[in-house]
C-alpha cells in the first residue's frame, strides 16, 4: 500500500519488538568512542525501552516517609531514528515532559534505558555523560523564562562552548555565534543585545541558535512553538524542518497541538497518564487510528474549516485526566473509555499491534496498547 | 433601600422586543496607552456589533487590540495609562462611555459578563469558589450568605461540576483546570447576563477539555439565546462556534465576515496568510506558508495600512493611504451580506 511503501525504515511500525545491540564497552573511552561513532541514516540512534519515572511522594518533615509516588512515566518504549521526527502528544500531565527530561539526564530513571548508539545513558557518568549531552540538546517551550535576561544574546548562545571548550576554540567563538545567528535567520550584528529586545519568534530563534550550537545530533523539542503567535508559529516550524535538512537532526517534537505535530512528524506517538496508548506512522496515526483515545483526542480537534463542523463526528470524553499518583487499574483510559469492560479493569493491555490486524499489510496493523482496538476515521468529515 | 435592588426590581429590557436591534455596538472605539516609548494605539476605530444569541468572533494574534476592545467595552480597562479618546460603546442603544460608575456597575456582571483566560489567576485563591460564585447574588441581588450558597450550588450543577454540593466550599487550586473553568463560566452567567465576552476562554487547557467547555458555553448560550463575544487567536475553535468573524491586526479590523464565507473565499491578506500558515490535521502538506515579519509595534505603527511590511501585495498606496472598511462584493457587483475588508486590493485578494 502506499501509506507503507512510503516509509523507508523497515519494519518501522514494530521497533520495540526488535532487540537492542549493546555495545560492550568495559571503559569510558570505549564509551566516548561508541558514542562518537556515526549512525546511519533511519538507523535507530535513541532506543528508550520501559523508561519509568516515579516521583515520591513524602509525608512528615523530620522523618520523610514516603507514601505514594507520582507515576510520571510509567514504562515507555520507543526508537527514535536517525533523521526522523518522532512526535509525542498527550495533554497536560501524561509524562511527555519528563520524558524529554529523563532524555536529557535531567532526571535520573527510577527504572527502564535510554540507549544512545548502544550505550544506556542512564548509567553513564563522568566524559561518557558529558559526550552524550553534547549530542543530545533541548528546545524548551518559553522562550521569555528558557533565555537569561542579564546575558547577551552572544554569551546565551556561547555558552554551551564553556562546557565543551573542543567544540570551538576561544578566539573562533564569536564567529560561530554571528553563524548561529545567521543560520537560524538572525541578523549577526544582535550579538550583542539582551533578550528582552526581541520578539517571541526571535527568541525562540535564539533558543534554537544555542541547541544548535554543538553540532548535536538529536534535539528535544518541548512544545517549541505553542507560546508563539500564529503567523509566527509557521515561521519557527519551516525554519525547524530547513535545519533538520541541513544538519541532519533527530528531532523528538513534543507537543499537543495535533496539527503541528502532524505536519512535522515522520512518526508519532501518542501518550496517556504516563503510558504509550498507540504509536506508527503519521499516516497510521492521524488517518487510521484504532486507539479509543488517539480517537477522541484527534476528533476533539477543532479544524479551521466550518463546513467540517456539522459533518464530523466528535467524541467528547466526560472527565478529567486521573492523577498519575493513582492511576486506575488495567488500562489507565479506561474511566474515560466508551468502550471499557471488565476485562479493562483487569489486564493491563500491552503495547503492540493488535491481534486482529496482525499480519494484515494495512495502516491499522500498527502498535496499540487497547484490548479492543478498532480502526475508525474520526478526522474526515463523514 | 441601595440603588443595586432597585435595578432588581425594575423590569429587565427583554431580548425579544428589539430584534433588529443589536444588542451591543461598538463605533469607532480608540483606546491609546502612554507609555515611557511614546503613546501605545491599541485600537484604532474598531466597530462591530453583535445581536441576542448571536457569536461573534473577534481573532487576532497578541497586540492586535481584541482584548483590549473587550476590557473597554467591560469598562475594566486600567485609565490611565489607558485612555479613550474617541468612540462609542452602545448596549441596548446607550453609550456607556458617557455612563457614570455607579451606572456602569449595574450593568457589568448583570448584563455583561466576562469570561477570561486564566482560571487560576482570576480566581481568589484564598476563598471557596462558593463563596465567590455567592458574591455576585450577594452583591447584586442583595441575598444572605444561606441563599447564596444555596445558588452557587445550584450554578455549578448547571455547568455540570460533578458532586456539587460536596465541592462548594473547595478552593481553586482543588479544581482541574477544565474544572475551574467551568466555575468562570459559572460566575458569569450567575445572573443570566444578555452578552457574555469570553477572553480566550479555552487556550490554556487541553483538547479534549476545550471541547467540553466550548460546548457548554454553546449549549448555554442557546438556552439563554446570549450574545457572545469570543475573543480568540485559533482559528479552528473559530470555526467550530462562531457565527461571523471580525479580524483585527494592529488595533483595526481588517475583515469582517460570516464564518463560512471567511474560511471559504478570504479578502484580506493578512487572513489569507493566517489561513496558509496554519497546519492542518486531516491533510500533511510541503513547507508551511509563513507570514514574514513580526508584527507591528504600537507605538509606531505603519503609516498607510498596517499590514504593508509585511503584505505580498503591498503596492505604494498601500504605504501612503490608510485602507477603509471597503464593502465586499461578489465579482459581478452582487452584493455579500456583512463582508468588508480594508485592504484596497481586496477584489484581486478575494477573486484572485
Amino acid at each position: 500500500m502506499a501509506e507503507l511503501s512510503k516509509t523507508d525504515e523497515p519494519q518501522d511500525a514494530t521497533p520495540n519488538v526488535s532487540e537492542v545491540e549493546v555495545v560492550d564497552a568495559n571503559s569510558e573511552s570505549e564509551a566516548v568512542a561508541a558514542i562518537e561513532a556515526p549512525v546511519e541514516r533511519g538507523e535507530p540512534i535513541l532506543q528508550v525501552r520501559n523508561l519509568v519515572k516515579h516521583f515520591p511522594l513524602t509525608q512528615g518533615i523530620l522523618f520523610k516517609r514516603q507514601v505514594g509516588a507520582v507515576k510520571a512515566v510509567d514504562g515507555v518504549s520507543f526508537d527514535l531514528y536517525q533523521g526522523e521526527t518522532l512526535g509525542i502528544v498527550g495533554e497536560s500531565g501524561c509524562g511527555k515532559s519528563t520524558v524529554a527530561k529523563l532524555l536529557m539526564t535531567l532526571e535520573r530513571a527510577t527504572a527502564g534505558e535510554v540507549f544512545y548508539k548502544g550505550q544506556d545513558i542512564t548509567r553513564l557518568s563522568g566524559r561518557a555523560l558529558k559526550a552524550v549531552r553534547r549530542n543530545i540538546q533541548m528546545v524548551f517551550q518559553d522562550p521569555y523564562t528558557s533565555l537569561n535576561p542579564r546575558m547577551t544574546v552572544g554569551d546565551i548562545i556561547g555558552e554551551p562552548f564553556d562546557i565543551h571548550p573542543e567544540v570551538a576554540p576561544k578566539g573562533d567563538r564569536r564567529r560561530k555565534v554571528q553563524e548561529l545567528l545567521d543560520v537560524v535567520g538572525l541578523n549577526p550584528e544582535y550579538i550583542n543585545r539582551y533578550p528582552h529586545q526581541f520578539s517571541g519568534g526571535q527568541r525562540q530563534r535564539i533558543g534554537i541558535a544555542r541547541g544548535l550550537a554543538l553540532n548535536p545530533e538529536i534535539i528535544i523539542c518541548d512544545e517549541p512553538v505553542s507560546a508563539l503567535d500564529v503567523s509566527v508559529q509557521a515561521q519557527v516550524i519551516n525554519l525547524m524542518e530547513r535545519l533538520q535538512d541541513e544538519f541532519n537532526l533527530s528531532y523528538l517534537f513534543i507537543a499537543h497541538d495535533l496539527s503541528i505535530v502532524r505536519h512535522i512528524s515522520d512518526r508519532v506517538g501518542v501518550m496517556y497518564l504516563g503510558k504509550m496508548a498507540e504509536i506508527g506512522t503519521d499516516e497510521q496515526i492521524y488517518e487510521h487510528p484504532t486507539h479509543p483515545y488517539t480517537q477522541a483526542l484527534l476528533s476533539a480537534v477543532p479544524v479551521p474549516d466550518p463546513e467540517a463542523r456539522e459533518g464530523r463526528e466528535r467524541i467528547i470524553l466526560t472527565g478529567d485526566v486521573p492523577s498519575p499518583a493513582n492511576p486506575p487499574s488495567g488500562c489507565r483510559f479506561r474511566t474515560r473509555c466508551w468502550k471499557a469492560q471488565d476485562k479493562c479493569a483487569q489486564e493491563v493491555p500491552l503495547l503492540a499491534v493488535p491481534e486482529r490486524f496482525q499480519g494484515e499489510d494495512t495502516p491499522a496493523a500498527h502498535e496499540s496498547a487497547c484490548h479492543f482496538a478498532e480502526e475508525k476515521d474520526v478526522i474526515h468529515a463523514a | 433601600m441601595t440603588i443595586i435592588d432597585e435595578m432588581a426590581e425594575s423590569p429587565a429590557p427583554d431580548g425579544s422586543q428589539d430584534t433588529g436591534r443589536p444588542l451591543l455596538e461598538v463605533r469607532d472605539l480608540h483606546v491609546e496607552f502612554r507609555t515611557r516609548d511614546g503613546v501605545a494605539k491599541a485600537v484604532n476605530g474598531v466597530n462591530y456589533s453583535v445581536a441576542a444569541g448571536e457569536t461573534l468572533a473577534v481573532l487576532g494574534e497578541s497586540g492586535s487590540g481584541k482584548s483590549v476592545t473587550a476590557q473597554a467595552i467591560m469598562g475594566i480597562l486600567d485609565m490611565p495609562p489607558g485612555r479613550i479618546p474617541k468612540g462609542e460603546i452602545l448596549f441596548r442603544g446607550q453609550d456607556m462611555l458617557k455612563m457614570s460608575g455607579e451606572e456602569r456597575r449595574k450593568i457589568r456582571g448583570r448584563k455583561i459578563a466576562m469570561i477570561f483566560q486564566d482560571a487560576l489567576s482570576s480566581l481568589n485563591p484564598v476563598l471557596s469558589v462558593g463563596y465567590q460564585l455567592g458574591e455576585m447574588f450577594r452583591v447584586h441581588q442583595g441575598l444572605s450568605k444561606k441563599d447564596a450558597k444555596a445558588k452557587a450550588i445550584e450554578l455549578m450543577d448547571r455547568v455540570k461540576i460533578p458532586a456539587a454540593g460536596d465541592r462548594v466550599n473547595d478552593y481553586p487550586h482543588q479544581f482541574s483546570g477544565g474544572m475551574r473553568q467551568r466555575i468562570m463560566i459559572a460566575m458569569a452567567l450567575a445572573l443570566e447576563p444578555d452578552l457574555i465576552i469570553a477572553d480566550e476562554p479555552t487556550t490554556a487547557l487541553d483538547v479534549t477539555v476545550q471541547a467540553q467547555v466550548m460546548d457548554l458555553l454553546a449549549e448555554l448560550q442557546r438556552e439563554y439565546n446570549m450574545g457572545l463575544i469570543l475573543i480568540t487567536h485559533d482559528l479552528g475553535v473559530v470555526a467550530d462556534v462562531a457565527d461571523k468573524i471580525a479580524v483585527m491586526y494592529a488595533g483595526r479590523i481588517v475583515e469582517h465576515a460570516p464564518v463560512h464565507e471567511l474560511y471559504k473565499r478570504p479578502a484580506h491578506p493578512y487572513t489569507k496568510g493566517l489561513l496558509d500558515s496554519i497546519p492542518r490535521l486531516d491533510q500533511k502538506g510541503q513547507e508551511l506558508y509563513a507570514i514574514k515579519g513580526l508584527p507591528p509595534n504600537l507605538t509606531r505603527i505603519p503609516s498607510g495600512c498596517a499590514f504593508n511590511p509585511r503584505c505580498p501585495q503591498a503596492q505604494d498606496i498601500c504605504r501612503t493611504d490608510i485602507p477603509p472598511l471597503h464593502p465586499v462584493t461578489e465579482r459581478d457587483g452582487g452584493e455579500l451580506v456583512g463582508r468588508s475588508s480594508a485592504c484596497h486590493f481586496w477584489k484581486e485578494t478575494i477573486h484572485g
